[in-house]
């Protein structure tokens, strides 16, 4: 939808016509239902949102603001009660001490001499950029999720092209196939992987049955297994959005550079290739996000020496209970994350707007 | 490229009426099935050097699949494609001596409207700044200098259009296969464009095959037509020829407007024959050979074929009868008439206006018509 078309739709004040306000009687209706079925948190939580919109709707119409605001702005409380304010709490925690009392950590404001005194102080910050440790730990993950992301997008990128290139009965069983893994438990398919890659695992077995091998290959807890697991955890997330793109692809654009007297392999890289890039970013960023903070595959299929971010973390919020510490660390690895997702959004924006 | 020297005889300039000339392009029984889909049958075509041949026909015919499979996009099911006396069927389309102009134009939108123009010059080893130089040739030829640096979804859909076919040009190959080139440009630079294709096809000796629907421009453009209808060519000729010796009810009723009535032999006197028909009573022609007495066979008479007149004309004059003038169009250069035959069957005529203050027949008015022998064509199919 373009802005304008919102515009247009923004310029009407508030005013719900007969229908719309049907729909909102049937959801209160709902919500009560819900209330009542639902056990009880769930039920406060269903009641509270739905009682936070039609606030929020009600002081809208009130205030004379335009139901185009409304529509950003139910998303925009989504993000802040579920995003922003976790966020200020983890800010708030870095900035104390930890101590061993319930919660944690100090607290920011202290009963001094003169009155209540500012307590917090960038101290773990500190902490973190002295001790090489963390900085290890933080490169080691953008290497390890770099690599990854490139790896997923070196099997993606065929599969997905081929799947989209498929006559159309097939082309829904491929992409189904590719999301078919998520039907299981993620943990039960990364413990599936320690039965395969173990010393006297499947793989082990096999190779060694057939004579290819005489001694078992050492492949759990090696970095190999790490990136193993990232890469197929996370494959599906690149083909998805290169699959979306691909199939988008005019295949008259492909027969008008052959035309033009371009080989096969030159019209990949001159045309396919450029115009795939916004899938491409969008794949990237889908795997390199979650594998950057990844836990559960490093302490699972990595070894000892394998030092990721997540397991950092992991060991200060839970083995040496230093939330302040562990606190500052995600904050710091959320920036590490976010500023170059915002950069790659702008340059994408700025594809898009010329396209 | 040198201009062609001054042809010596007419078989030069009309080398398919010449049957030791050798084509340029055969297509050779070509079939297309797309699944049980018959989309070109049993296509046979001899284009020669220099020509300006284009396919015509309705929407759906298999003129893009025929286009598709001589530029290398599509094989044949059947049959076989000759360029210059190779066999094309293992050449594929990046290397064939054609350049396409693609119906839907298919320009790349990740590239301005000069990176569009210069891919295939840079595709075949020319350096930047000589592909550079030919592209602001070519763009200026088609009148697109000041949106250089555009990308496609930044012009219009004629400017898109007029990108397609400098894109398609720039390269000058020996085949230019254009589909539907002149579509989208508003009536003035369409006539400009045509031209212009004209020029490049006589300075640089390129064999265009187009595409077209239009009946007009495929009269001004060709050198010969070939008429399609599902899948098949109906009729090949030059446009005169299509125009004035249709081979059949379909091409005489397709190409431009034309009056059907049915008849039969009445009788064959050499190669005069009389046409019984309830619309027009009897009537004189030269029949085509092969017709004999009591065959079925279709009279075909374009309307400004007609001569209008108030008084009837001389005693014995052949090919005359009476009709009321039902409607009238004033169209400036001419006016057309709908006109009732005794029977109640409506015919239209057109008559040219040459006099200004001419009294002109008008509505309402019982006149003459008559369509002496020769304006009469009779169909056998
Ligand atoms: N890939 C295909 N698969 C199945 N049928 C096809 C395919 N391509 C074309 N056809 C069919 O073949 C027939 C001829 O198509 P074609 O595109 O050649 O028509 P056309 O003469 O160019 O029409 P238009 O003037 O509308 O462009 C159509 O009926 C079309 O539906
Ligand atoms: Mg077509």
């Amino acid at each position: 939808m373009s802005a304008g078309a919102l515009d247009r739709a923004g310029a009407g004040r508030f005013a719900l016509p007969l229908p719309l306000k049907i729909t909102f009687g049937l959801l209160v209706l709902l919500a009560a239902a819900g209330a009542v079925l639902l056990p009880q948190n769930a039920a406060l939580l269903l009641g509270g949102l739905v009682a936070a919109v039609l606030v929020a709707f009600g002081l809208g119409r009130a205030a004379g603001i335009s139901d185009r605001w409304l529509v950003i702005a139910i998303p925009m409380l989504w993000l802040f009660v579920f995003f922003l304010v976790p966020f200020l709490v983890l800010g708030r925690i870095s900035l104390s001490e930890a101590m061993i009392a319930r919660p944690p950590y100090s607290p920011l404001f202290e009963q001094g001499a003169d009155g209540w005194e500012y307590a917090g102080s960038f101290g773990n910050y500190q902490f973190l950029a002295e001790d090489p440790l963390y900085a290890s730990a933080y490169i080691s993950s953008i290497r390890i999720a770099a690599t990854s992301t490139l790896l997923a997008l070196l099997i993606g990128y065929p599969l997905a092209y081929f799947i989209a290139r498929s006559p159309e009965p097939r082309r829904s069983i491929l992409l189904l196939l590719v999301i078919l893994p998520f039907w299981t438990s993620f943990l039960l398919r990364v413990y599936a992987w320690i039965g395969l890659l173990r010393r006297d695992g499947v793989i082990n077995g096999f190779l060694m049955w057939t004579g290819i091998i005489d001694q078992p290959l050492v492949m759990l807890q090696t970095d190999f297994a790490v990136y193993l697991g990232i890469v197929y955890t996370y494959l599906p997330f690149m083909i998805l959005p290169l699959y979306a793109n691909l199939v988008k692809l005019d295949g008259a654009l492909l027969e008008a550079a052959s035309d033009l007297g371009a080989s096969p392999i030159l019209t990949f890289f001159t045309v396919t290739l450029p115009l795939s890039l916004p899938g491409i970013i969008a794949g990237s960023m889908l795997v390199f996000i979650p594998a950057i903070g990844e836990f559960v595959i490093p302490a699972l299929l990595g070894g000892p020496d394998t030092l990721m971010i997540g397991r950092v973390l992991w060991d200060e919020f839970f083995s040496a209970r230093d939330w302040p510490v562990a606190s500052a660390v995600a904050i710091v690895m959320l920036f590490l994350v976010v500023v170059p997702i915002m950069w790659l959004q702008s340059v994408q924006n700025r594809q898009e707007g010329a396209q | 490229m040198s201009s062609q020297a001054q042809p010596a005889v007419a078989a030069d300039l009309r080398p398919w009426t010449d049957p030791d000339a050798t084509p340029f392009i055969s297509v050779k029984g070509v079939s297309k099935r797309f699944g049980t889909f018959t989309a070109v049958s049993d296509v046979s075509l001899d284009i020669y050097r220099g020509e300006v041949f284009c396919l015509l026909g309705g929407s759906g015919c298999g003129k893009t699949t025929l286009l598709r499979m001589l530029a290398g996009f599509e094989s044949p099911t059947e049959g076989k494609i000759l360029i210059d006396g190779k066999d094309m069927a293992n050449v594929p389309a990046d290397r064939r001596p054609t350049n396409m102009m693609f119906q839907s134009y298919a320009l790349f939108p990740h590239m301005s409207v000069e990176k569009n123009v210069a891919y295939g010059l840079l595709r075949e080893g020319k350096s930047k700044p000589e592909a550079m130089d030919r592209v602001a040739q070519m763009l200026k030829l088609v009148k697109l200098e000041p949106y250089a640096k555009r990308k496609p979804h930044q012009l219009s859909g004629g400017q898109r259009q007029r990108v397609a076919l400098a894109r398609a040009l720039v390269k000058q190959p020996k085949v230019l296969l254009l589909d539907e080139p002149l579509g989208a440009l508003d009536k003035k630079l369409r006539e400009e464009t045509q031209f212009e294709l004209i020029r490049i096809q006589e300075t640089l000796g390129v064999t265009f095959i187009v595409v077209t629907h239009d009946q007009e421009e495929a009269m001004t453009l060709a050198t010969r037509i070939g008429v399609m209808t599902e899948g098949e060519i109906r009729q090949i000729g030059e446009p005169r020829e299509i125009y004035e010796s249709p081979n059949s009810r379909f091409v005489a009723d397709f190409i431009g407007s034309v009056n059907l009535f049915e008849g039969t032999v009445a009788s064959l006197n050499g190669a005069q024959a009389v046409v019984d028909t309830a619309d027009l009573g009897p009537v004189t022609t030269t029949a085509p050979e092969g017709v004999s007495v009591g065959q079925t066979v279709t009279l075909a008479i374009r309307p400004e074929r007609f001569a209008l007149t108030r008084a009837a004309p001389a005693e014995g004059t052949p090919n005359t009868c009476r009709a009321m003038v039902r409607d009238m169009g004033y169209g400036g250069h001419i006016s057309s008439y709908r006109l009732k035959l005794g029977n109640g069957r409506i015919v239209s005529a057109t008559q040219s206006n040459r006099l200004r203050d001419e009294d002109p027949i008008m509505w309402d008015e019982e006149i003459s018509i008559t369509f002496p022998p020769p304006v009469v064509r009779v169909l056998t199919r």
